[in-house]
């Protein structure tokens, strides 16, 4: 929830009470937040708290069981018409999920095509991108993720650390607004981590809106403009890195802390 | 930095690249090392394996015997078998034994990728449709199906094509739509899509559903990823079975010569028929599908290279 949101500015994110269930189990109860656009969030909370599944509902890869959850002003996998809720189809669910990045824990990278047909791949099938163009964009942020030289690589004779590089690349190529990281950095070998960091460290300084699930608060602390706290599905607490991890409110964030500093 | 940082490993390699495993067999290095004297050999009296000597010296004798009787026993006539081998009806029922069987698992491989999506559709109707042909192919015995094929006239006399319960437009002698080859074919074919329908399946759902989410959250369509991401991933476990379909439908095209279609076991058939020859023109047959189970194998190794690439052991990720 950013404080400095301008009066009227549409926000990147808008969840209102969002609700989400797997049979009996909840996942998700009346979670709210607002992201504005150039925004670094930061989810932070134990296991099982639901900071992944919210993450997942905002690209509509889970279906939220109720609330409101809107992308740039519009919502996620329905429409509205005549003040009813439509659901929409997988084909205009797929164009929108095109504006927005998603980075994985597991980096699924697509093992049989190599660093560079792994990013030109969506833009050239599906934003229908001349080849030489998208290559030569692809090189580009092969480049800017420091692999210039593995673009004909395949993702197994990479080390995590390149996978997820090649991972943030393949989600840049599509130009997206919104970018959404589910612990892009607990899959990988300690001395790993730094490089990906790094990378999204420029990422964020260059203005992109980014929401970020991680374990890493001295990430959080660095990049991010708010800090999420998140525990059994509920947001427990928002507010700036330097408040919320220095001097939290609630005692589940201060617990939390305690445990993981 | 990784092993795969330093030197590329090799493509297709069984071992792992990750950097100072001892090589599975003594590379240059170390035989000039055993030589040069730096490493001290041990002097140690080798254990016996006489186990392995006794069952070898069996496995021999019982070779020898049957070589000796292959030579000596005039009964299987080696010299028919070599006048037959080339003949003109026995190279043509060969021709078309090939030909049976590349037709049958072009309809069985694309059948059963259609079958296969259709079994994994959203839709219960259509999913119970898929299930329910793979039940009937699988659950009746091929041989019946080829000759329920055959007697088709018998079953219904006259095909035609038109609107359901309605007028239809062209009309015709079921015998005549459906000669002694197609028979044969959708016999062989659809009863193969069944089995490639599962072997499918199985590949698919064998792929890792992250890949389906990456390129979900990419954008890409349902179909796109299926085509694009998900089936050349599962292709690398469905040649090795679809291989071993293959073989295994070479030989069954054999099955066919009970309509008298004029495949390569018929050919034979029809010539020790008249001449009495049997055996000879068994091993006549015999030989061909040894001859072209054998191209086969060597073609399924080709293709599994080919779709194993990129898919190596993983690096520097924690399991």
């Amino acid at each position: 929830m950013s404080a400095d949101l301008a009066a009227g500015a549409v926000p990147m994110v808008r969840a209102e009470r969002v609700r989400k269930s797997f049979g009996q189990h909840v996942a998700l109860r009346e979670v709210s937040l607002t992201v504005a656009p150039g925004e670094v969030t930061c989810l932070i909370g134990p296991s099982g708290s639901g900071k992944t599944t919210f993450l997942r509902c905002i690209n509509h890869l889970e279906r939220i069981s109720g609330g409101r959850l809107e992308v740039d002003g519009e919502l996620v996998g329905y429409r509205e018409h005549r003040g009813r809720i439509r659901e929409l189809r997988p084909r205009d669910i797929a164009r929108k999920r095109r504006e927005i990045g998603m980075v994985f824990q597991r980096f699924n990278l697509f093992p049989h095509l190599t660093a560079l047909e792994n990013i030109i791949e969506a833009p050239v099938r599906v934003r229908a991108e001349r080849r030489s163009a998208a290559t030569q964009r692809g090189r580009a942020l092969l480049a800017r993720v420091g692999l210039a030289d593995r673009a004909d690589a395949y993702p197994a004779e990479l080390s995590g650390g390149q996978q997820q590089r090649v991972a943030i690349a393949r989600a840049l190529a599509m130009r997206p607004k919104l970018m959404l990281f589910d612990e892009p950095t607990s899959a990988l070998d300690p001395e790993l981590v730094g490089e990906v960091l790094e990378i999204m460290r420029q990422l964020a300084a260059e203005g992109m809106t980014m929401l970020v699930v991680t374990h890493e608060l001295g990430f959080a602390r660095e990049a991010a403009d708010t800090v999420v706290f998140m525990d059994a599905g509920t947001v427990v607490e928002v507010g700036p890195p330097a408040t919320l991890l220095t001097a939290p409110a609630h005692e589940r964030t201060r617990a939390f802390l305690s445990k993981v500093l | 930095m990784t092993a795969a940082d330093a030197s590329p490993p090799e493509r297709g390699a069984a071992v792992p690249p990750l950097a100072p495993a001892p090589a599975p067999t003594p590379g240059p290095a170390a035989v000039a090392t055993a030589g040069t004297g730096v490493g001290v050999d041990v002097d140690a009296v080798p254990l016996r394996h006489p186990g392995r000597w006794a069952a070898g010296v069996v496995i021999l004798v019982l070779a020898a015997m049957g070589v000796h009787s292959l030579v000596t026993n005039p009964n299987f006539q080696w010299g028919t078998v070599g006048d037959y081998l080339f003949a003109e009806p026995v190279l043509r029922g060969m021709w078309a034994t090939v030909y049976l069987t590349v037709i049958a698992m072009a309809i069985g491989i694309v059948g059963g990728i259609g079958l296969a999506i259709l079994r994994m559709s959203p839709n219960p109707v259509v999913a119970g449709a898929a299930w329910l042909y793979i039940w009937f192919f699988r659950g009746t015995p091929l041989l019946v199906q080829i000759l329920f094929w055959s007697f088709i006239g018998a079953l219904y006399p006259r095909l035609s094509l038109g609107i359901p319960f309605g007028p239809s437009f062209v009309s015709g002698d079921a015998n005549h739509i459906v000669p002694l080859f197609a028979a044969a074919v959708l016999g062989l074919g659809l009863n193969e899509a069944a089995y490639m329908a599962e072997i499918v399946r199985a590949g698919i759902n064998g792929v890792d559903a992250g890949q389906t989410e990456a390129a979900s959250a990419l954008g890409m369509p349902r179909a796109l990823t299926l085509r694009r991401i998900v089936l050349p991933q599962a292709m690398r476990t469905i040649i090795p079975p679809t291989g071993n379909e293959t073989i295994s439908m070479l030989k069954t095209t054999s099955l066919v010569s009970v309509i008298s279609y004029n495949e390569l076991l018929n050919a034979t058939r029809l010539i020790y028929a008249r001449n009495f020859q049997t055996v000879p023109l068994l091993i006549v047959a015999a030989l061909w599908y040894l001859a072209l189970t054998s191209v086969l194998t060597a073609g399924q190794h080709q293709l599994e290279r080919r779709f194993a690439r990129g898919i190596l052991p993983r690096v520097g990720e924690r399991r």
